[in-house]
């Protein structure tokens, strides 16, 4: 308990960061689910080949572990770029997921349950087939951001990473829920979700609107990556599936389906873990996660903010 | 019609019943060959571990190692060659009993180098205890495997009790007032902290436990700021030590961070990176004999283009031990087990003094702890940490 | 192709309507030789028998891997599998957490016959360890019981939460495990667990480390297994089960007690799974921590959809396959000759089949879901239902 008071501020500061990443990756999961009605499993192995993308950027550059810290400037310049490799990679994998592991099964209007199977046949491919291209490796990322504190308020402080990984977090959010709400294409998204059927009467193509889906779901996956990337410090073949595992659980937590939920679920959780290790110990963090999840979809059976693309669904 | 095809459908019934279950009354054969005064070849030396799944980067460097020794020994002696059969247990207890069995019906292993992990050597090594089949471990430390009786049982590297106490030592040494002490609770972590946990008694300040493959540490890193400690144990591995020290450095904390062999190992300072590894301690129940050494590791990144990882330099001495065993014409699994019994030699990657007292541990004597910082992007022998 | 593929159809319909047609008595002896067949497997000298190539190199016999352990292990996951056949094939319950079930099982065997467990060397609870068969009922009550524990809160959840939470209290069950210092002694296990009774003639007993009495002896349990769900899938029970699946409010107007009966079923295939590691920890003689991680639960979900879900048959499939074709892989290298290590721009990679199999195992998955999205060997109801929708796809296309 004294833990939890005394380290309160910086707790709160790492597990916003935490929930922040989670919150990335469960928007994905949320998106793909909205629309299919599909736990994508294969998605914390596109976020995986994320951290990968940006360690490769990176080392493009000349960036290893042991490089010294590059100017301010020069690693907000680099971390974008990262960001930007790592966003297009993992939207190309989200892709050819959907592409080659779900459209031949929605062609054939497979029973749900066939596209779990071919969910866990497309991560064991990813994970399994970086592990053999990596030789099981793992990488250490370079140091970017200064570690110093940024600013102080009282005992709270709030390091460039973090403030980076925060900001850059709630900018994709805003962004996708911009996209979302407002857009041609979110429309779409919107229609889908709601009536996959109906909407491919309106002239809405649902093929494509589902590419768009893994997409925009494999971006978030990629930013989420770079943030990762430096809060971690270092990546293997195997790192998706615990966060991938926890990022459902967020989407779960905020109500599945619901973009908002996912990002608050995302938020939540990583709290709750920090707060929950500091008092049982990190080896209850799991533990907490999951208890927190399933405390809560007793009373609430559809998540914090109930299952919804957009809209209200009854 | 129908008569007909129902009763050669019986018929046919009857006849495999009859011959199939007289197959099924058939042993299988397997064992060891008589020991034959020729020279055997393309005898198999059996790498037993976790090859694939998460826990495959302890344990693939040191395949990689027994594959270099391999190819060095059939270099030299192309007449006759020996080749390396690798059982992939992924680490798990419940694959790997059907893998030991499996070595143990080929009768050309005539030695395992292995398993890696204490779990499965808790079910393959009973399997290979009743087929005589001699195995040495690079990396799995529990102290009670060497209790069970197992007379193939042997440990390349020092128990938790022997690593333990020096670690504890270590820290004692340079005088940290406060110690806080985290395991990844693998069987290998945990009981090393333990160990370093009782040697030290007050002085640790705190506890925690990190789990397998965690990636944040932020939780941890507060607690271990907040309480003041000047020294950090960390009983695990490279895999999750690596992250949770850079992570540490970047939460702010200054103290010095002590580790086990499992973070001794070239990754360690390559992934941490030389700003953030800069100081950090392993405690090694090896010696840096830089005499002794050979040109183990400018081979290996040569063969591999990387550096020598986590236990790959003592999976390369027990592979040379069992090829200079079947240099020397030992071609069963007897001979090789008593050639084993009878050992004392300093390898050539490690310089530990492999000699095995009759439980299967290193001879005490020959177990001496040291200690490594590291330094511009080296481990650096420091000293010989003092047996309690 | 489907030409191929309507002949194939022909072919097996051709065989089953003649099976079906066939007098009882020869029914039963077929039957009687499948399973003499399937206990004669784990020997190579059946492979010599049935003529097959000899040499470094058997078809099917996993030259890799010894064949009765790989069978066993098959034969313990075909007994998950058709636990989680009950409830996912029959019930429609999404269940992700179904190992959790297993690690009662095995932990309840492993602590009360072991002379190693915390039960007698710390807290002294009882005097000497059991013998594996009292333990093994006590095991399958437990799993029973944790069944019903859990499905008591969490079956009022439907569809993708139910399966978050199964999950979620698989990993709980885990992390508890996980613990050094509490009863089940983490990553460091439970070692001497006992081996099921049983002597030779020579004194010898028959349990020991040949895992070929094991799988005999779970051979024989999944037989007595199947001959079991089956008279309960034809029972009130099975039809109670078949209707929430189909539609769960039409179920509960029409009378069904759709809560009690989705605990039964989820009670059921908790009390297999339980059963299956209690077997299973006779076996290992060891249990620890990390053998029931996540990936195991969702390898059994794997096996029930591959095979067919609601189908036993199906469910037997499924679990043989998930087992089988990774532990084969690891002996077609062997087959062809191939390299195991390549060099590629002065990096080299390990090609060999046992380090890229999981590869090979995915691609499996998605190429198998592709072409039968309703398993290999289907729930004829369902398969049929299934392939109206295929119809209707095409339709819409």
């Amino acid at each position: 308990m004294n833990e939890l008071i005394n380290g309160f501020p910086v707790l709160t500061v790492t597990g916003l960061t935490q929930g922040a990443i989670y919150a990335l990756v469960a928007l994905g999961y949320t998106l793909v689910y909205g629309v299919l009605r599909l736990i994508n499993f294969a998605h914390s192995d596109v976020f995986m080949i994320g951290t990968f993308g940006a360690i490769w950027t990176w080392s493009a550059f000349g960036f290893d572990a042991n490089s010294p810290r590059p100017s301010v400037g020069g690693a907000l310049g680099l971390i974008a770029l990262a960001i930007v490799v790592a966003a297009i990679l993992c939207g190309i994998f989200a892709m050819l997921v959907e592409v080659t592991a779900y459209r031949p099964l929605r062609a054939r209007n497979a029973p749900p349950l066939a596209f779990l199977i071919t969910a866990i046949g497309a991560s064991f491919v990813l994970s399994e087939g970086m592990a053999a291209f990596t030789n099981r490796r793992q990488f250490g990322v370079p140091a970017m951001l200064p570690t110093d504190p940024l600013f102080s308020i009282g005992s709270w402080q709030v390091t460039p990473l973090q403030l980076t990984t925060i900001a850059v977090a709630i900018l994709m959010m805003v962004a996708l829920d911009w996209f979302v709400q407002r857009t041609k294409f979110g429309r779409g998204i919107r229609a889908v979700a709601q009536d996959a059927n109906t909407a491919a009467l309106m002239g809405v193509n649902k093929n494509r609107v589902i590419l768009l889906v893994f997409l925009i779901g494999g971006l978030m996956a990629g930013v989420a990556a770079v943030l990762s990337d430096m809060k971690a410090a270092s990546t293997r073949f195997n790192v998706g599936f615990l966060i991938g595992l926890k990022a459902f659980a967020a989407a779960v937590l905020g109500g599945i389906g619901n973009l908002r939920g996912a990002a608050l679920g995302g938020i939540l959780l990583g709290l709750a873990e920090n707060y929950g290790s500091a008092v049982f110990g990190t080896n209850f963090r799991d533990f907490i996660g999951f208890l927190v999840l399933i405390l809560l979809l007793m009373f609430r059976p559809t998540g914090l903010l109930g299952e919804s693309l957009g809209r209200a669904r009854a | 019609m129908r008569q007909i095809f129902v009763r050669a459908i019986g018929g046919v019934a009857l006849a495999a019943l009859v011959l199939g279950g007289a197959a099924a009354c058939k042993q299988d054969e397997g064992g060891t060959e008589g020991g034959s005064a020729s020279k055997v070849c393309d005898l198999k030396i059996g790498f037993f571990g976790a090859l694939s799944g998460g826990d495959a980067g302890l344990v693939t460097p040191g395949k990689q190692a027994a594959d270099l020794a391999v190819k060095q020994y059939n270099a030299e002696h192309a007449d006759c060659k020996v080749s390396i059969q690798a059982y992939d247990s992924q680490g798990k207890p419940e694959l790997a009993g059907g893998l030991a069995t499996s070595a143990v019906g080929d009768a050309k292993v005539v030695g395992i180098v292995g398993p890696a992990f204490s779990g499965e050597s808790e079910t393959a090594n009973p399997i290979f205890q009743q087929a005589g089949l001699p195995v040495i471990t690079q990396s799995a430390t529990r102290p009670s495997l060497a209790d069970n009786g197992w007379a193939i049982f042997h440990r390349g590297v020092g128990n938790d009790f022997s690593q333990g106490p020096a670690a504890a030592a270590y820290i004692k040494s340079i005088n940290a007032a406060k110690v806080f002490v985290v395991d990844d609770q693998s069987a290998y972590g945990a009981g090393l902290a333990d160990e370093v946990k009782k040697a030290l008694g007050a002085t640790v300040v705190a506890s925690d436990k990190a789990t397998d493959n965690q990636q944040d540490f932020s939780a941890i890193v507060t607690k271990v700021t907040s309480s003041g400690a000047t020294a950090l144990f960390y009983g695990g591995y490279t895999e999750e030590a690596s992250p949770f020290l850079k992570q540490l450095r970047a939460g702010g904390y200054k103290g010095t961070f002590v580790g086990g062999d499992g973070i001794y190992d070239a990754n360690m300072l390559s992934v941490t990176g030389n700003a953030d590894v800069e100081g950090a301690v392993a405690t090694c129940p090896c010696a840096p004999a830089t005499t002794a050494k050979g040109t183990f590791v400018q081979d290996f990144k040569a063969e591999f283009n990387a550096e020598p990882g986590v236990y790959a330099d003592v999976a390369y001495d027990l592979t040379k031990i069992y090829l200079e065993a079947i240099g020397e014409g030992k071609s069963s699994r007897a001979d090789i087990q008593a050639f084993l019994k009878s050992y004392n030699k300093a390898g050539s990657a490690t310089g530990v003094t492999y000699k095995w007292d009759d439980k299967g541990e290193l001879d005490p004597a020959q177990v001496r702890v040291w200690s490594y910082i590291a330094k511009n992007g080296a481990w650096a022998p420091d000293k010989e940490i003092p047996k309690a | 192709m489907t030409d191929v593929r309507t002949r194939w159809r022909d072919f097996r319909h051709g065989v089953s309507a003649r099976f079906d047609r066939l007098p009882k008595a020869s029914k039963i002896g077929l039957i009687v030789v499948f399973i003499v067949f399937l206990y004669a497997l784990p020997n190579k000298g059946f492979y010599e028998y049935l003529g097959l190539p000899l040499g470094e190199y058997i078809p099917l016999y996993t030259t890799r891997n010894d064949m009765a352990t790989v069978l066993f292990q098959c034969g313990y996951y075909i007994l998950l599998a058709l636990g989680l056949n009950i409830v996912v094939g029959y019930a429609g319950l999404l269940d992700l957490g179904f190992f959790g079930f297993f690690a009662v099982g095995a932990y309840t065997v492993a602590t009360l016959t072991s002379p190693r467990s915390k039960i007698f060397t710390e807290y002294n609870w009882l005097e000497s360890p059991w013998p594996w068969l009292v333990a093994l009922p006590i095991a399958i009550a437990l799993s029973l019981l944790a069944g019903v524990i859990l499905g008591w809160p969490v079956l009022r959840l439907r569809g993708d939460y139910l399966a978050i939470v199964t999950l979620g209290f698989a990993e709980m069950i885990r992390i508890v495990a996980q613990q050094n210092d509490w009863i089940f002694n983490g990553d460091r296990g439970i070692s001497e667990i006992a081996h099921p009774p049983g002597k030779n003639a020579d004194g010898s007993p028959i349990f020991a480390f040949d895992a070929k009495p094991y799988y005999w002896l779970v051979l024989t349990v999944i037989i007595g297994m199947v001959f079991l769900i089956r008279n309960l899938v034809r029972s009130r029970v099975g039809r109670a089960w078949v209707a929430i699946r189909e539609d769960e409010d039409a179920a509960e107007l029409m009378g069904v007690p759709t809560y009690k009966f989705k605990i039964w079923a989820f009670a059921m295939g908790a009390g297999i799974g339980g059963f299956s590691g209690a077997l299973w920890a006779g076996q290992a003689n060891f249990v620890n921590a990390s053998t029931f991680r996540l990936e195991q639960s969702i390898l059994v979900l794997a096996a029930v959809l591959l095979g067919g879900a609601g189908n036993i048959g199906g469910a037997i499939l499924g679990g043989f396959l998930v087992i089988y074709v990774p532990e084969w892989l690891r002996s077609i290298g062997d087959v062809f000759g191939l390299p195991e290590n390549v060099r590629i721009a002065g990096e080299p990679y390990d090609i060999s089949a046992t380090n890229l199999r999981y590869l090979f195992f995915g691609i499996i998955l998605i190429v198998v879901m592709i072409f039968r999205p309703q398993g290999l060997w289907p729930n004829r109801r369902r398969a049929a239902e299934i392939k109206d929708r295929e119809k209707e796809a095409m339709v819409g296309a």
